[in-house]
């Protein structure tokens, strides 16, 4: 696998002849809770090119979440466009299909195979129930689920869950395929687990992803290019390369150079902050 | 000096090889007599033979008068009687067919008020209001009304029903789409799910355990409803709507006239029966097939 990597940023062509997939421009976002206007980010940018494991990195309260939900269509930036194969993103659509982080993304009320049917029939991908189910087992196959084609959700462990939902998206062949967090209520070995099949299933096709997550490890590993964002607002820090990194060099010195580099990144604006407060706390 | 309590370290250990469990100890299979006993059914009917035969015996034994209450066995015979050479079946016929018409009626009545407060905020701001003023309000004290509006007959009862179905429908059906996950509504606007089929294929099957709530609660009042209207007005309403009428209340009504209380106690059985044959078979077939099997509720 670090071969595959290796030999995908070997022949990467250079960024200015491909076009991005995704074009996220100065976009400021806010949401509104019972008593605050929230801006969750502030003028982030940042591009995604086909074959990309691009990972949105911050703490909590850095916006990460939110801007995967307007990339998504479920918000519209109060500043700043985004912009999908060159067209602006109006509401959710299955060109990008959201993995998210909560079990209950699968309908309880369908088989493994009708959660991927459903959203192949629905999102306009299949016009026959055949030709849907036949894509669906191929899928469940990918993510090792054969057998349990005819279950429903409820009997599923968490990971499994997770990987049915990831089935279901990677299913849609969406343009660009949003995780967010997905991994986060697994518990440790299942999700180093489920990161390798993630990245076994991206050496297979090459698909464009966008992941979110708040493991500086799991951005390294999972990801070939990570934004790391800044809390309140969410604003862009650094923009990194990962693309050789995972789970087989987590030893290696360079993989923890960058986490250390990245942990030092975001853990600055906590010891600035401290010291304001002792500072203040002073006077 | 205090004694704070030490790591004691150990010796480690690893098993070079685990004993082989004998498969039958890892997943036995359960005896016939724990099967019997784990039947719903069976632990329900013990209850109840339990029940008449406690009730046999005290007639017997105490020598109570039959017209306070009469023995097990004749209330049985009556029953099969009233079923055989009365209008007993006729009657049930009667109610179910008047519970019918209010429970329909009522059901398109509560489904337009939630559609209209799941899409506007007044709509819902209605359905609550609405709700807190009318559902504490017996059905049956609108029934004098209900005579007065529409005479006597069977659209004073379908009126009265009405009120006991539309307010715990439409309230349970509000909260339980009030109650669908974010995720979900999410996930159906991502595959592309609008407008109609949105409700269709992910709001009302998300909300179906309220939903299904509603429909049992709803069922269970204007059962009650309809058994009281016709037990007091059921003489009224009999009389007016030609031959072979009058409801199961009804029939309580008329045979506590005569006396005949053997009957009376056949007719409130039946009126148990039907309500208990209704629960047990179609809406507990309804929640097996649907909201245990999708594990929205532990059986």
């Amino acid at each position: 696998m670090d071969q595959g990597a290796q030999t995908a940023a070997g022949n990467s062509p250079a960024a200015a002849a491909v076009d991005p997939l995704l074009d996220v421009d100065g976009v400021t976002l806010q949401y509104k809770t019972k008593e605050h206007l929230i801006t969750a980010t502030y003028r982030v940018g940042f591009k995604v090119y086909p074959a990309d494991r691009f990972v949105l990195l911050g703490p909590s309260g850095c916006g990460k979440s939110t801007l995967l939900k307007g990339v998504a269509g479920y918000m519209r930036p109060v500043e700043g466009n985004m912009r999908l194969k060159g067209v602006d993103i109006k509401e959710p659509g299955p060109d990008r299909v959201m993995v998210f982080q909560e079990f209950d993304q699968l309908l309880p009320w369908k088989t493994v195979k009708q959660n991927i049917t459903f959203a192949l029939m629905n999102g306009g991908k299949c016009k026959t129930q055949s030709e849907a189910d036949e894509i669906a087992m191929e899928y469940i196959k990918k993510v090792k689920l054969d057998r349990f084609e005819d279950t429903f959700p409820h009997m599923l462990s968490g990971g499994m869950k997770q990987r049915v939902a990831i089935a279901r998206g990677m299913a849609m062949e969406p343009d660009i395929l949003l995780m967010d967090e997905p991994f986060a209520a697994l518990d440790a070995l299942t999700r180093r687990q489920m990161q390798e099949e993630l990245l076994q299933l991206w050496e297979d096709t090459h698909f464009t992803v966008l992941f979110v997550t708040h493991s500086i490890e799991e951005a390294l590993i999972v990801g070939s290019r990570i934004l790391v964002l800044s809390p309140h607002p969410g604003q862009v820090k650094a923009e990194l390369n990962a693309h050789h990194l995972n789970h087989d060099n987590t030893a290696d010195p360079n993989f923890r150079e960058l986490q250390q580099k990245i942990h030092d990144m975001l853990f600055a604006d906590r010891i600035l902050e401290e010291e304001l407060a002792a500072g203040q706390g002073d006077q | 000096m205090s004694t704070l309590p030490q790591t004691v370290v150990r010796p480690e250990f690893e098993a070079d090889d685990l004993a082989t469990a004998s498969h039958a100890d890892v997943a036995r299979k359960l005896t016939l007599w724990e099967r019997i006993v784990d039947l719903d059914g069976v632990r329900k009917l013990t209850i109840l033979v339990a029940l008449m035969l406690a009730w046999e015996i005290y007639t017997r034994v105490s020598g109570v008068s039959e017209f306070i209450l009469p023995k097990f066995s004749d209330t049985a015979a009556a029953l099969y009687d009233s079923l055989v050479n009365d209008q007993l079946l006729i009657m049930i016929k009667n109610s179910i067919s008047v519970l019918l018409t209010g429970y329909a009626i009522g059901l398109v009545i509560a489904t337009l008020l939630t559609t209209v407060a799941i899409m506007t905020r007044f709509g819902s701001d209605i359905l609550s209001t609405l709700t807190a003023m009318l559902n504490p309000l017996p059905a049956i004290a609108l029934l004098p009304l209900a005579l007065l509006w529409f005479g006597l007959g069977s659209s004073s009862v379908v009126f009265t029903l009405l009120h006991s179905v539309i307010w715990p429908v439409a309230l349970n059906a509000h909260t339980g789409f009030m109650g669908v996950s974010e995720t979900q509504r999410m996930v159906g606007r991502n595959y592309g799910l609008r407008g109609v089929m949105y409700v269709a294929k992910l709001l009302i099957p998300a909300a179906f355990p309220s939903i299904l709530m509603g429909l049992k609660i709803g069922w269970a009042y204007a059962w009650r409803t309809l058994i009281a209207a016709e037990l007091v007005f059921g003489g009224a309403i009999a009389d007016t709507s030609g031959e072979q009428s009058g409801g199961l209340g009804w029939f309580v009504f008329a045979n506590q006239m005569d006396m005949q209380i053997p009957y009376v106690f056949a007719g409130l059985f039946t009126v148990i029966l039907v309500g208990v044959i209704v629960e047990s078979l179609i809406f507990s077939t309804i929640e097996a097939k649907t909201i245990r099997r999708w594990g929205m509720q532990s059986s």
